[in-house]
């Protein structure tokens, strides 16, 4: 074969690879963005759901995208308040519907109450002494949330689901939940 | 056997370049058509044209988020996610907004969008400052029809920042 034909042959050959490695990445990428993905969760405001350390996480984005997540559902979401800061909270409430929230467990028993306006939710972390979440930033438009939490993969002494309630309930909350039922 | 063999690479072709398709469009560029003429006369200008303005949008400002005043945006709608609204960014955080009662000012993380056509246009005046993460696009030029191609320029509104 001839020197031109020869590096044609290597030229191909390279094409083809690298669409290949192409068109792994975009699969992945479709993979990631709109079925299943991974993230890592840390941090005391989802305590005890989530340790402080890090935890190795499933997400699902169906949910998000057909705003078929909903109250309980512990969800990741981007910051309102920073764009490239992602934040793992539970749903309280749907739009709508009337959230009673303690401002300020740490310090006082005094509620607020808010009327979650359309196209927005509101979130909280299971942890409310130690959380910053809507009760700082507000109701959260749909939008930003990014997926629903639905299993733990590691560590693997907690592998498994991740429930829509928060896994022992504070006394606190429970007087909360009787309010914003009744 | 020879038009199933077809058949299955005409699939996996398809799949592939929906694939990178879908990939690019999320990433990197995508065309998208506007609606309604809130941003009348840069997209829209008249309602008697059939065809709406198509206009391209690139995705690399969501990269680290980088606005500036002017530029014309495309995000979900914060009343309704399902829909994308395309408007102008008129100030970011920090900045105070001037309205009747004084001067409101945009928190971190979001800022005020408003439409050309400040009478048909329904933006930061009616739902508040948006957070940023809900934009999906910067929209640089408008490619159809083609006596409309142009590129779109940031146009600072002076008038509505105080201070």
């Amino acid at each position: 074969m001839s020197l031109f034909q020869q590096w044609a042959f290597i030229v191909k050959e390279a094409l083809d690879k690298s669409f290949l490695v192409a068109k792994f990445f975009c699969g992945v990428h479709v993979a990631n963005t709109y079925l299943c993905s991974t993230a890592l969760v840390q941090g005391p405001s989802m305590l005890p759901t989530f340790s402080l350390t890090n935890e190795l996480v499933l997400l699902e984005r169906i949910s998000a995208r057909n705003g078929k997540a909903g109250t309980g559902d512990v969800v990741i979401l981007q910051s309102p308040e920073n764009p490239r800061k992602f934040v793992t909270k539970r749903i309280i409430g749907m739009e709508g519907d009337k959230i009673t929230y303690i401002m300020d467990p740490k310090n006082s028993d005094s509620t607020e109450t808010v009327i979650v306006p359309k196209g927005h939710v509101w979130v909280q972390g299971d942890n409310i002494y130690n959380s910053y979440d809507s009760r700082n930033f507000g109701p959260v438009p749909y939008g930003l949330l990014q997926g629903k939490v639905f299993w733990r993969i590691w560590p693997t002494s907690a592998f498994g689901s991740i429930g829509r309630r928060p896994e022992t309930v504070d006394p606190a909350l429970k007087v909360l939940e009787q309010a914003n039922q009744s | 056997m020879g038009i199933q063999n077809t058949v299955m690479k005409m699939f996996n072709k398809s799949i592939a370049f929906g694939l990178v398709g879908i990939t690019v469009t999320d990433r990197y560029a995508g065309v998208c058509p506007i609606r309604g003429s809130s941003m009348a006369p840069t997209f829209n200008p008249s309602l008697e044209s059939f065809a709406d303005d198509y206009v391209f949008l690139e995705k690399f400002c969501l990269d680290r988020y980088k606005f500036s005043h002017g530029d014309v945006v495309i995000f979900s709608n914060p009343t309704n996610y399902k829909e994308r609204c395309v408007k102008r960014i008129v100030a970011m955080e920090g900045d105070y907004i001037s309205n009747v009662n004084g001067a409101t000012r945009v928190p971190e993380g979001h800022c005020w969008v408003e439409g050309d056509n400040s009478a048909l246009s329904s933006d930061s005046r009616t739902y508040g400052p948006i957070p940023l993460g809900l934009i999906r696009g910067r929209v640089t030029h408008v490619i159809w029809p083609p006596q409309r191609m142009k590129k779109v320029d940031r146009r600072i509104a002076q008038d509505r920042l105080a201070f």
